[in-house]
C-alpha cells in the first residue's frame, strides 16, 4: 500500500489537522477579533471531516502498516465527536464575550484534540493509541484553563494535568508490559501472544493499561479529578469533556479490550464490571450532595460511563452495539444539559451554576425549564424518554452474558441515580421563585427545546436506523 | 566481560542515584542525583548497542532538562549571599559527582569497544553496516510516518497552550511597530519652534 492510499484513509485527521494549523495562522494575524471567522471556519472542518467518512476513510481498512484502521466501528465514533466538538465550538464566543477574553485559539485548540480522538478512535497500535491520547489530552489541559480571570479554572487545568500525567505514565508502564511479553505494540499480533503463552506479565500490562484508560472515561476508582474540573473548566469547555473525549476514550477502550485483549476477556472482565459497579454507585451518591450544576453533571457522566462499561463487561458484540448506542443517546443529552446551563444567567448576565437558583425556572422561562427537565428524565433513564432504551439494550447485553447480578446492582443503583435528577425537576417546578434567572429567548435555546423534541419524539423513529448503525459498526471489530 | 561488569556498574549505580533523587533533602543534590541516573542510562543504551537513544539521553535528559531543573531549583530562593555561599557548599558534592560521570564515560568507551552485550534476540534487527541513527531514521519516516507526525502536532499543541496560558494583554506597554516607525518623516518628529534664543535648541 504506497503512502499516498494511507493517506487517503486519514483524510478526517488531515483535513482536521491542516486546517488546525491554518486556522492557527489566521488566529495569529487576525488576533481575537478573528475568533468568530475561525470558529465558523473550525465547524466547516468538521463538516469536511465528517463528510471524508463516507469515502474511503469509513471503511478503507488498515493503513500505514497497522498503525491505523479505517473501519465502520471508527467511523461511527468519529462522526459523533466531530458532532459533538463542532456544537461545543459554536456555543463558545457568546460565553467567552460574556466572561473571559474571546480568544482566537479555542476552536483551534478544539480542533486539535479532535485530530486526537480521531486517532484514538482509528488507532490499531498502542503507538497511535499513546500519541493520539496524549494530543487530546494536552489540548484538553490548556482549554480548561481557558479561563485566566478565574481561580477555579487554573486550579481545574492544574488538576487535570497533574493526574492527567499520572495516568498516561500508568497507562506507559502498561503499554511497556505487554509489548515487553508479547513482542509487538500492534493490536492483532498482541491478541495473538495473549491467545498463546504471553502469561501473567502481559496480564500485568493489561492491568495497567486499563487503569489509563479509566482514567480517562473516568470510570471508578480513577474518577476523582472530574468532578473539580467539570466545575473549574469553562462551562463550554465542560461540555466538550462531558462529551467528545469521552467517546473518543470509550470506543478506544472498546476497541483495545475487544481486538488487542479479546483472548484474555475472562480476564478484564472481572476489571471492567468492576469499575462499572463502582462508577455507577458512587456516581448516583455522590451526586446527592452536589449544589453546584456542573459538579453534579460530572457525577452524572460517572455515572453513566458506569452503564457504558456494563455494556463492555459483557464483551459479547450486543454489548458493544449497546455501548455505541448508549455513547449517542448520551452524547445527545449530555449536550443538551449543558446548553440548558449555558443559558442559565443573572439579571447582570452572569452565567448561574448553583442548584437552589434554578428554583422557580417553570414560572420565568418554561421553554428552559421543559427542555431541562426531559434531559434530567432522560439522564436517569425514565422508560418514556430514549435515555431509557439504551440502558435497556446495556442490562439485556449483560444479562444475555450471564451477568445477571451486574445488571440486577446496575438497576438498582440507576433508581438511586433517579432520586437526584427528579431533585433538580422538583426544585425548578415546586420550589419558590429565586428570581434570579434573566428572560431570554434565543436561538441557542429554540436549539435547546429541538434537541429535548429529538430526545422525546424523534429518538424512537430513529432506533432502528441507530440500532442498525451501531451493529453494523460492531461488525467491524468482530 | 568487561560489556558485563559495566552492566553492572551502571545498572546498580543508577538504582542507587534514583533512590538518592527521591531521598535527599536538598533539592539542588537531588537534581545531580537525577543527572547521574540519567548518564547511566545513557551509558547503559550504549551497551545495548542503542547509541543515538544513549546520545539523545545526554543531549536532551543530562543537557536540557536537568540545568533547566537545577536552574528552577536555584532560582526559587534567589539570595545571593546564600548562592554563593551554595557554591562552596555544592562544590565537593558537585565535583564528585563530576569524577564518576567521566569515570564513566571511560568505562563505557572501553565496553563499547569490546563489543555490546548480548540481550537476547532482537524483534527488529538492522543490518550490520548501517549506522544507529540512520536505521532508526529509515523506521520513523516510513513505518511510523503517521506516528511520527502525529508527535509533531502535540509538540505543536504545547507551543500553542504555553503562548495560550502565559500571554496577556497589557495596557500601557509600546511595542515596536516597525512600519510606522520608519514611516516617520521628519515633519511630524520635529517641532521647530520660532523666534528662540540661539542655543535653546529644538523641542522633539
Amino acid at each position: 500500500m504506497s503512502y499516498l492510499d494511507s493517506l487517503a484513509l486519514t483524510a478526517p485527521e488531515l483535513i482536521l489537522s491542516l486546517g488546525a494549523t491554518f486556522l492557527m495562522l489566521v488566529a495569529a494575524w487576525g488576533g481575537d477579533k478573528a475568533t468568530r471567522t475561525i470558529s465558523w471556519g473550525a465547524v466547516a472542518l468538521f463538516a469536511a471531516a465528517g463528510a471524508s467518512l463516507a469515502g474511503p476513510a469509513g471503511h478503507g481498512g488498515s493503513a500505514f502498516f497497522g498503525l491505523y484502521t479505517a473501519d465502520a466501528f471508527g467511523a461511527f465514533a468519529k462522526s459523533l465527536i466531530y458532532l459533538a466538538a463542532a456544537i461545543c465550538v459554536i456555543i463558545a464566543p457568546r460565553w467567552f464575550e460574556v466572561n473571559e477574553r474571546n480568544r482566537a485559539e479555542y476552536p483551534v485548540l478544539i480542533l486539535l484534540a479532535a485530530t486526537g480522538m480521531g486517532m484514538m478512535v482509528s488507532a490499531t497500535d498502542l503507538l497511535t493509541l499513546y500519541v493520539g491520547l496524549e494530543l487530546n489530552s494536552l489540548a484538553s489541559y490548556v482549554l480548561a484553563s481557558m479561563a485566566q480571570k478565574d481561580g477555579r479554572a487554573a486550579e481545574a487545568g492544574l488538576k487535570y494535568f497533574v493526574l492527567g500525567a499520572l495516568a498516561s505514565g500508568i497507562l506507559l508502564y502498561g503499554i511497556s508490559l505487554l509489548y515487553g511479553f508479547t513482542g509487538s505494540t500492534h493490536y492483532v499480533d498482541i491478541a495473538h501472544e495473549m491467545g498463546g503463552s504471553a502469561g501473567m506479565g502481559a496480564l500485568f500490562g493489561m492491568v495497567f493499561v486499563l487503569a489509563g484508560l479509566s482514567f480517562k472515561v473516568s470510570a471508578v476508582p480513577f474518577h476523582m479529578w472530574t468532578p473539580d474540573v467539570y466545575e473549574g473548566a469553562p462551562t463550554p469547555v465542560t461540555c466538550l469533556f462531558a462529551s467528545a473525549p469521552k467517546v473518543a476514550a470509550m470506543a478506544l477502550l472498546v476497541r483495545v479490550s475487544m481486538v488487542a485483549l479479546g483472548p484474555a476477556t475472562h480476564q478484564w472482565q472481572q476489571i471492567i464490571a468492576f469499575a462499572a459497579l463502582a462508577s455507577i454507585i458512587l456516581g448516583a451518591a455522590g451526586a446527592i450532595g452536589q449544589t453546584n450544576i456542573k459538579r453534579l453533571l460530572a457525577y452524572s457522566s460517572i455515572n453513566n460511563v458506569g452503564f457504558m462499561l456494563i455494556g463492555l463487561a459483557a464483551g459479547t458484540r450486543e454489548g458493544v452495539a449497546a455501548v455505541l448506542f448508549y455513547l449517542t443517546v448520551y452524547v445527545v443529552t449530555v449536550l443538551g444539559s449543558f446548553l440548558a446551563v449555558l443559558q442559565l444567567r443573572d439579571r447582570q448576565g452572569k452565567p448561574v451554576e448553583a442548584i437552589a437558583a434554578l428554583a422557580g425556572l417553570s414560572q420565568s422561562r418554561k421553554g428552559l425549564a421543559a427542555a431541562l427537565a426531559v434531559f434530567m428524565f432522560s439522564l436517569a433513564g425514565i422508560p418514556p424518554l430514549f435515555g431509557f432504551w439504551p440502558k435497556l439494550l446495556v442490562f439485556q447485553a449483560a444479562i444475555d452474558a450471564h451477568l445477571l447480578p451486574l445488571a440486577i446492582i446496575g438497576f438498582v443503583a440507576s433508581v438511586i441515580g433517579a432520586f437526584y435528577y427528579i431533585k433538580i425537576v422538583k426544585i425548578m417546578y415546586f420550589d419558590d421563585a429565586a428570581d434570579m434567572i434573566s428572560p431570554d429567548n434565543g436561538l441557542v435555546e429554540r436549539w435547546t427545546m429541538a434537541l429535548a423534541a429529538m430526545l422525546l419524539v424523534v429518538g424512537y423513529v430513529l432506533i432502528p436506523w441507530l440500532g442498525a448503525a451501531s451493529a453494523q459498526a460492531t461488525g467491524a471489530l468482530f | 566481560m568487561i560489556a558485563l561488569a559495566a552492566f553492572y556498574l551502571f545498572a546498580s549505580v543508577m538504582i542507587a542515584a534514583a533512590a538518592f533523587t527521591i531521598l535527599s533533602r536538598n533539592p539542588v543534590h537531588s537534581v545531580l542525583w537525577l543527572i547521574l541516573a540519567f548518564f547511566n542510562a545513557a551509558g547503559l543504551m550504549v551497551l545495548a548497542g542503542a547509541e543515538f537513544v544513549a546520545m539523545l539521553l545526554v543531549i536532551v535528559y543530562v543537557g536540557a532538562v536537568a540545568v533547566l531543573f537545577l536552574f528552577v531549583v536555584m532560582m526559587l530562593n534567589i539570595d545571593l549571599a546564600e548562592v554563593r555561599s551554595g557554591f562552596t557548599r555544592y562544590g565537593l558534592f558537585g565535583a564528585a559527582i563530576a569524577a564518576v560521570l567521566a569515570t564513566e564515560v571511560v568505562v563505557a568507551d572501553e565496553a563499547w569497544h569490546s563489543g555490546a552485550l548480548m540481550l537476547g534476540a532482537r524483534q527488529a534487527v538492522t543490518p550490520d553496516n548501517m549506522p544507529n541513527i540512520q536505521a532508526l531514521g529509515a523506521l520513523l519516516y516510513t513505518r511510523y510516518l503517521y506516528v511520527f507526525e502525529g508527535a509533531g502536532l502535540v509538540l505543536l499543541v504545547a507551543m500553542i497552550g504555553a503562548i495560550v496560558l502565559t500571554h496577556r494583554e497589557r495596557s500601557g506597554v509600546r511595542p515596536q511597530k516597525i512600519g510606522d516607525q520608519v514611516k516617520r518623516r521628519p515633519s511630524e518628529a520635529v517641532r521647530i519652534v520660532s523666534d528662540q534664543p540661539v542655543g535653546a535648541g529644538v523641542e522633539l
